[in-house]
């Protein structure tokens, strides 16, 4: 079976360690999926490339431009990795954005492998003080390990170093998915609510 | 095929001169618009419904009942009658009241309003907004077509033994659409009642639209009203004309680039290509307008916005002069040719009447009352 895994990652240049480290997390997540069978189809969104399309859906209210396409890729997912550099002690702006801009609902019961990357490991706890709460609030399933990867651990061969977290969060994306039938959004124009249970004030 | 124009009733800064015209000016001048599209030959003149500035469209009926007073053959409607915090009983009156007066030149758009305030400031909460649409609609239809009605629901006091008066002009009620840019409630709502069905179709990419009207013809046939290519179906839609394209753009630029909605957003090119917005000749609107019929099918009413964002009278006037002298007259033609025999037109109040068999005077008149077991026509007889 093949499951869609859409990788989301914030960062603004180029090239970029949040693009690196989400792209990690994706090999790793694919690797634990093989091992089990499972093939994978990997989409990237680059927020950088549609950062006005963002800006532009905040004003118009709708997505326009590669945005549409995104906003697609991510709520059709089977799962989703969303990486952001750490700004002013939080997810950047334009990360958010993103998050704002997708239709209420999208990633429910989703299951989401969070990452952040920044100067110091002292903004780890952006994980979570910052993210975390958003994607509860965005009712995602968060797996355990969020993964945080500051300058030096790209450099470093430690017990616990980048690599075994950037793993254990791989296998265990890995696992969730496993568990759940691949799944698309429920589409409201095909499956319209019948006005009879409107009108008896259902939904 | 209808067309006609609506208006949001704006009051907004002119960019280009940064004057703002005071709220005197616009509802004249908005009487002065409704005019000018009757006199250019158009079918319609909708207006919105706002209770908070920077608008003045406020008090539908009292304009709507004012240019009915000063026109002889525009329909008259609402774009949208906000059927969620006005209560359905003085909407019942009020439009009935409206449609008596004008001859039956009335018909209504319902929808549910976006400012979130105006809710509470009339006693709701936005988030029944579809609720609210659903409960307050199925009132207000029993009002229009049951003598007397005795009723509870969630979000109103009860009635009982209740007749809105007037009754609706020879026994028919205005006829309703619903107006939605991305609810398929709403879609399903129309659909149910075999209402019309109006979507926005200026905010929102066309694919959004295609969706809306796809759902509504497929309810519109399951509930047993017809065909699906015989739903009732509105668009709205946006242009600006000049004879050359290139000036077009150039005089509606800085309108678009600073208009209250989508001002500082995408650039004109951009909104241009995304939704239906059209800048450019006459022609160039002609055959954008042909386009929606591609996606939504053969449709019974084409709305244009024209008199927003700043626009000065004068240049609206013109673009009505531009409208109906030059792109509408090509349309009807067109539009006529393409429609198949068996698809209907928007219904109006001669052809509802009609169907209903004929006029019939549906006056209520007072029961007898309790003292002298009389009515007060026996009494003064």
């Amino acid at each position: 079976m093949t499951r869609r895994i859409a990788v989301v990652t914030a960062g603004l240049s180029r090239p970029s360690s949040t693009r690196l480290l989400a792209d990690r997390l994706a090999e790793a997540t694919d690797k634990a999926l093989r091992l089990h069978g499972e093939r994978t189809e990997l989409d990237v969104v680059e927020l950088r490339d549609l950062a006005h399309d963002i800006t532009d859906n905040l004003l118009t209210g709708f997505p326009g431009g590669g945005l549409a396409t995104a906003v697609r890729t991510v709520s059709g997912a089977d799962a989703v990795i969303a990486v952001t550099p750490v700004f002013s002690a939080s997810y950047s702006g334009l990360f958010k954005s993103f998050f704002d801009v997708l239709e209420e609902g999208s990633l429910a019961g989703k299951p989401v492998l969070l990452g952040a990357t920044a100067g110091t490991a002292r903004h780890s706890l952006v994980l979570d003080f910052a993210m975390r709460p958003l994607f509860a609030y965005l009712r995602a399933t968060v797996v355990p390990t969020a993964v945080f990867g500051a300058s030096e651990d790209f450099g470093s061969n430690a017990a616990g170093s980048l690599a075994e977290r950037v793993d254990r969060a791989g296998r265990e994306l890995a696992d969730l998915v496993l568990g759940r039938e691949p799944s698309g959004p429920v589409d409201p124009f095909d499956n319209p609510t019948p006005f009879e249970q409107l009108l008896a004030g259902g939904s | 095929m209808q067309f006609g124009i609506f208006t949001v009733g704006d009051v907004t800064a002119d960019p280009t001169t940064g004057r703002t015209p005071t709220e005197h000016e616009r509802i004249k001048a908005t009487v002065e618009i409704a005019k000018k599209a009757e006199e250019v030959g158009l079918d319609v003149f909708a207006t919105g419904e706002h209770h908070n500035p920077p608008f003045i469209a406020s008090a539908p009926t009292t304009t709507l009942a004012f240019i009915a007073a000063q026109t002889e053959r525009i329909i008259l409607s609402t774009a949208t009658t906000l059927i969620t915090t006005t209560d359905p009983v003085l909407i019942a009156e009020n439009y009935a009241k409206l449609q008596h007066l004008s001859d039956g030149r009335v018909d209504l758009m319902m929808g549910r309003g976006n400012t979130g305030p105006v809710y509470p400031w009339f006693g709701k909460d936005i988030r029944d907004g579809i609720p609210l649409a659903i409960e307050n609609y199925h009132l207000l239809h029993r009002l229009w077509r049951e003598d007397v009605v005795s009723w509870e629901g969630k979000f109103r006091t009860p009635l009982q033994g209740y007749t809105s008066t007037p009754r609706p002009l020879d026994g028919v009620p205005p006829f309703v659409w619903h107006g939605s840019i991305r609810s398929p409630e709403i879609a399903e709502q129309a659909a149910y009642y075999g209402d019309g069905f109006f979507a926005n179709h200026i905010f929102w990419p066309k694919e959004h639209t295609e969706r809306m009207i796809s759902l509504y013809r497929r309810r519109f046939e399951h509930y047993g009203h017809g065909s699906a290519d015989q739903a009732i179906v509105g668009l709205g839609g946006q242009v600006f004309m000049r004879k050359n394209s290139q000036d077009a753009v150039r005089e509606f630029r800085p309108y678009f680039d600073n208009a209250p909605v989508y001002g500082h957003g995408p650039s004109l090119e951009d909104f241009t290509s995304q939704t239906p917005l059209t800048v450019g000749s006459p022609q160039q609107v002609i055959e954008r307008t042909l386009g929606f019929r591609e996606y939504v099918g053969d449709y019974q009413r084409q709305l244009f916005l024209m008199d927003h964002a700043g626009l000065p009278l004068k240049t609206v006037l013109e673009q009505l002069d531009i409208l109906g002298e030059e792109v509408v007259p090509v349309l009807r033609e067109e539009f006529a040719a393409l429609k198949p025999a068996h698809v209907p037109d928007a219904p109006n109040h001669a052809s509802l009447v009609a169907a209903a068999g004929g006029p019939k005077d549906s006056t209520v008149h007072a029961a007898a009352d309790d003292v002298t077991g009389r009515s007060p026509e026996e009494v003064t007889r």
